[in-house]
């Protein structure tokens, strides 16, 4: 697959409010350290899939999940990650969780309008036939 | 079809992450090893990117000399990549900077020195 350069670049701009959230307050950064550390950051997911790839072979499974990326952290020396990530997993579950909930009772409500909307058309159906019938009725009488 | 699901989801992923999942996913993807990523990995690969970009420049900083200047510079990230075990795999992409004329210079004495080692081996020849 052929992808051009600027893909594998991250937004220039939310790796340097990353970095200026980082740094204290008062602290600069230069534009070349900017485009390095943005560099280093595409640099880190590569390594960081490419070592996770290594416990997914391992596996069965042939798709990367969470448990080989919290693995990798560890494996590259990173285990001040593991913390917070898992932190981050339980929010994101969390969260799937609520959205499927939501969605789920969107659509119960929907069939049950469905529902009583229908019931409501067959009434209306047989008041109208009802009311043919009163003139039919009326019309016989007048001859 | 994956990507249109992070594309609605980005909304509520903003929170957790704010690096582009699709981007990242790009990035993943060109690793011609990995066949499938699920999407808690993609998430997670995002944010432990988040995670690196602060240590990287945090650590950079404290052991770094920008900090009389209070600024980060590039050499300071080029020092961190030499320096620490943890950040050596970024020292191909940060090499230290050097002056045009310091590397002149150490080129004609490296080219001095193999000019040395040449008369030396042919004066061995002689003597045999």
């Amino acid at each position: 697959m052929a992808e051009r350069p600027e893909d594998l670049n991250l937004p220039n701009a939310v790796i340097t409010r990353i970095i200026k959230e980082a740094l204290l307050d008062g602290v600069n950064s230069s534009k070349e350290a900017q485009s390095a550390i943005s560099r280093a950051a595409s640099v880190f997911v590569l390594y960081a899939t490419s070592c996770a790839n290594n416990f997914v072979m391992k596996g069965k499974c042939k798709t990367l999940n969470a448990s080989d990326v919290l693995s990798t952290m560890e494996e590259m020396e990173f285990q001040r990650f593991v913390t917070p990530l898992k932190e981050a997993l339980e929010a994101y579950r969390r969260e799937q969780k609520g959205k499927k909930e939501a969605s789920e009772q969107k659509k119960k409500d929907k069939d049950k309008k469905t529902d009583s909307e229908e019931q409501d058309k067959s009434r209306d159906e047989d008041e109208g036939r009802l009311e043919e019938e009163e003139q039919n009725e009326e019309e016989e009488v007048d001859n | 079809m994956a990507d249109v699901v992070v594309g609605k989801d980005k909304c509520g992923e903003q929170r957790l992450v704010s690096l582009p999942l699709s981007r990242i996913r790009v990035i993943m993807k060109s690793s011609p090893e990995v066949s499938s990523i699920n999407q808690e990995a993609l998430v997670l690969t995002a944010k432990a990117t988040e995670l690196f970009v602060q240590y990287l420049a945090t650590y950079s900083y404290r052991h770094g000399s920008g900090k009389e200047k209070k600024a980060l510079t590039y050499s300071d990230l080029s020092n961190t990549a030499e320096e620490s075990e943890t950040f050596q795999f970024l020292a191909d992409i940060l090499p230290k900077k050097i002056l045009a004329s310091k590397y002149l210079k150490m080129l004609k004495e490296k080219r001095g020195e193999e000019e040395n080692n040449k008369d030396d081996s042919e004066d061995d020849e002689a003597e045999s």
